[in-house]
């Protein structure tokens, strides 16, 4: 199955390469990987998506849990939560093809960011089924360059992941 | 308020700490911490002939002292060379600190004259590291390296230390800090007492339990809470290589050890048994063999600080998250006053482990009869007699290890000091110069092979500088003897590259250093070659043991196969 794993990370040089390299060692896999300083500037906030079966999930929160820098973590899937995604996509735009890229873009509540004569620079936010989804309806016209950030998350309520 | 350098911090700090040795080697990138070395007289560093085995004699003293090793090395390749002995101490959680020397800090990543990340380099074999970015951290940095190596699940942690951060111009303020305090680390104290009394309930209900015991019940100084849990409960014993000693192998209730090489009837217990209490152990491959046909009635308990180690391998039905002595000495207080539901089945499970024992025994291998080649076995049973039991074995790695640990009665913790979970050739020497140091009225032996023995014998000059005055009983196969039987047993004898060739005169290059060799090969000249060997507590003596090369370690366990399923000699099988 797939999870969705937040994690508050020191904000030490190396700290990142900790928790990429742990991965790669113990032959965990990674689908998607994001992160950011949070308000607390000692903080980064890190996401990462990964698939296993249970006893692989038990082991990455456990080997994660253990790494010096990881402050705190939380396996998002395992309760209500919020997922979203950002992609920026450049999609051909020529004749025909304009106006239909424009009504694809409004079912999916995305947004046109830049354009030129031939292209549309597209930005669209959600979960990772609903790009995938946006990225297969403009298969056929043409994507020329995709941008994702990789998933982020945070639970839905009153939990809070902090110190 | 005390100003130092950056480089007379450590040293300051060394002798704060309360570090006596330090091993290491110098070179360009740790030079103003070496002159601060020379400086001061309270830390005492020991220069040996590779780092590599500064890593194994630092760890070698951790094992015997259960307090941190300290490693000093330079720069580059100096660190590079240490990477061994990192290893082979993380994968047995041994403590240790590692000072590297690094290029300053404005040359970085500029592939500068003996740079090399080693931060990078390490990391996965680390239980931590830091680097240094200001001088004034040192204190700082060094206390929190020393408590991450020694607390919780004890490890290797490297510290990074460029150059400019040791300027003997630059002083900053130092004041020892007594405590460090990490937000994100806090090993745990005691286990859930739920859980715990969970566990005893099953225990006392039990009808063929076994404790499986590892390196975690010795490292976390839990044997003799150990020893009164299970003497109390009256339960068979069997501890892996790693936790040999833990509880008393001369004792009734004492099956060995277990796994690859284990005794038989450790694994027969295993196999058969309907409730494991491990402690401090970790289900690794050497020990479980095929995990999917791994003690198939059994119920496992699982006792470990660090919570990743369990159900990692094997799942656990009772898992608990804690350190081995707290956890016994609860399971202690809720076993007083409550005898076990079913004292007729633990005899019937004696009869049937006592009658495993009688199987084999006498069996396990066959003297040599006069005028043949002495066997490994018989040498190793005649160097526990000569030194009663007592001494500080360490070993290299291949069948002189295995004989060593199954032929050697070790009744106390740490005085078995093997690379189990690494299996690192040149460990046995420098090891057994690190505990020596350290213990200098306590025998210690290196149980070597010629094979393991050319890796790391270079420090025979380190020996001669400090007059470490260890034994090395090298068990002469003429052959890297582990390969050698696996070559036997799965490439029809096609002995590719385990004989050894042209090897030295062990006698003469022993003698070239101006210490004593004796070579044995007959019986009769064995007992009195131990003898002389030992009788000077304070005189390296090298045994050169001429062993027959065509002995196998057995029992081996069937690849694949379940804990019972062993090879127990060339021609027999369970
Ligand atoms: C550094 C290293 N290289 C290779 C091996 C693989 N290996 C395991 S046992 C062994 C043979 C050891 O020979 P020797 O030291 O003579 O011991 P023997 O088995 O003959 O007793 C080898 C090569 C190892 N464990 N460590
Ligand atoms: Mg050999």
């Amino acid at each position: 199955m797939r999870h969705i794993i937040s994690i508050l990370l020191e904000n030490e040089p190396g700290a990142l390469s900790r928790v990429v390299g742990l991965f790669s060692q113990r032959n965990f896999n990674i689908e998607t990987l994001n992160v950011a300083p949070t308000e607390d500037p000692s903080l980064s906030r890190l996401t990462v998506t990964t698939v296993g079966d249970d006893r692989v999930i038990e082991q990455i929160t456990k080997h994660l849990n253990k790494l010096i820098d990881v402050v705190k973590l939380v396996d998002l899937t395992e309760g209500n939560h919020i997922e979203r995604e950002l992609m920026l996509v450049k999609v051909k735009a020529l004749g025909a093809a304009r106006d239909e890229v424009k009504r694809t873009v409004d079912i999916f509540r995305a947004q046109i960011v830049d354009v030129t004569p031939s292209l549309y620079t597209v930005q669209i936010t959600g979960d990772a089924a609903k790009l995938d989804a946006f990225l297969q309806a403009m298969a056929p016209v043409g994507i020329l360059e995709v941008a994702r950030t990789g998933v982020s998350g945070i639970a839905r309520g009153d939990k809070v992941l902090s110190l | 308020m005390e100003l130092l350098s950056g480089a007379d911090m450590i040293a300051r700090f060394l002798k704060d700490e309360g570090v006596e040795y330090i091993y290491g080697y110098p070179g360009g990138a740790a030079l103003h911490i070496y002159d601060a070395l020379f400086r001061q007289d309270s830390v005492k560093h020991i220069l040996v002939r590779h780092e590599q085995a500064a890593t194994h004699a630092a760890d070698g003293y951790a094992r015997a002292s259960g307090k941190p090793g300290v490693v000093l090395v330079t720069s580059g390749p100096g660190a590079t060379n240490a990477v061994t002995g990192i290893a082979t101490a993380y994968m047995d959680s041994i403590p240790m600190v590692v000072l590297c020397g690094q290029v300053a800090s404005h040359l970085i990543g500029e592939d500068a004259f003996q740079e090399t990340d080693i931060v990078g380099v390490t990391r996965p074999i680390v239980k931590h590291s830091f680097s240094i970015r200001h001088p004034s951290e040192i204190p700082e940095v060094l206390k929190k390296a020393f408590y991450l190596a020694s607390t919780g699940r004890p490890g290797p942690v490297v510290v990074d230390i460029p150059k400019d951060m040791t300027a003997p111009t630059e002083r900053y303020e130092y004041i020892y800090p007594k405590k460090v305090k990490l937000r994100s680390y806090n090993p745990v104290t005691r286990g859930h007492t739920g859980q715990i009394k969970k566990a005893v309930e099953l225990m006392l209900k039990a009808k063929r339990p076994v404790f499986y015991t590892g390196g975690g019940v010795v490292t976390g100084k839990a044997s003799e809470g150990l020893t009164d849990l299970v003497k109390r409960l009256g339960f068979p014993i069997t501890t892996t290589l790693m936790g040999i000693g833990a509880y008393p192998q001369s004792d009734r209730q004492s099956l060995g050890w277990l796994g690859m090489h284990g005794s038989y009837e450790s694994n027969m217990a295993m196999h058969h048994a309907d409730l494991i209490i491990a402690i401090g152990a970790r289900f690794d491959d050497r020990v479980t063999n095929n995990t999917s046909k791994f003690c198939p009635t059994a119920k496992i308990i699982h006792v470990d600080v660090d919570p990743s180690s369990i159900s990692k391998t094997v799942r656990a039905d009772v898992p608990i998250v804690g350190p081995a002595d707290s956890v016994i000495s609860e399971m202690i207080s809720l076993v007083q006053g409550h005898p076990i539901a079913h004292p007729e089945a633990l005899a019937e499970w004696w009869e049937k482990i006592d009658g495993w024992r009688a199987d084999r025994h006498g069996k396990l291998y066959e003297p040599s009869k006069q005028g043949e080649m002495l066997k490994s076995q018989e040498v190793v049973e005649a160097l526990c007699r000569v030194t009663r039991g007592e001494a500080y074995v360490t070993t290299d790695v291949g069948q002189h290890q295995m004989f060593a640990a199954q032929y050697y009665k070790f009744d106390k913790p740490n005085r078995l000091i093997t690379s189990g979970g690494l299996g690192t050739m040149g460990f046995g020497f420098p090891a057994a110069m690190g505990i020596k140091q350290n213990f200098p009225d306590d025998d210690v032996v290196c149980v070597t092979g010629e094979g393991s023995f050319q890796m790391m014998m270079q420090e025979l000059s380190t020996c001669k500088q400090y007059g470490v005055g260890v034994k090395i009983l090298n068990l002469n196969n003429a052959s890297l003897g582990m390969v050698r039987q696996w070559q036997d047993l799965n490439y029809k004898s096609r002995h590719a590259h385990s004989y050894m060739e042209s090897l030295p005169d062990f006698h003469m290059l022993i003698e070239a250093y101006g210490f004593t060799a004796i070579t044995v090969t007959t019986q009769d000249e064995l007992e009195p070659a131990l003898e002389r060997a030992f009788a000077d507590k304070h005189e390296l003596v090298f045994l050169d043991v001429k062993v027959d090369p065509f002995e196998h370690v057995y029992p081996m366990q069937v690849p694949l196969g379940s804990m019972r399923d062993m090879l127990l000699s060339k021609t027999e099988r369970t």
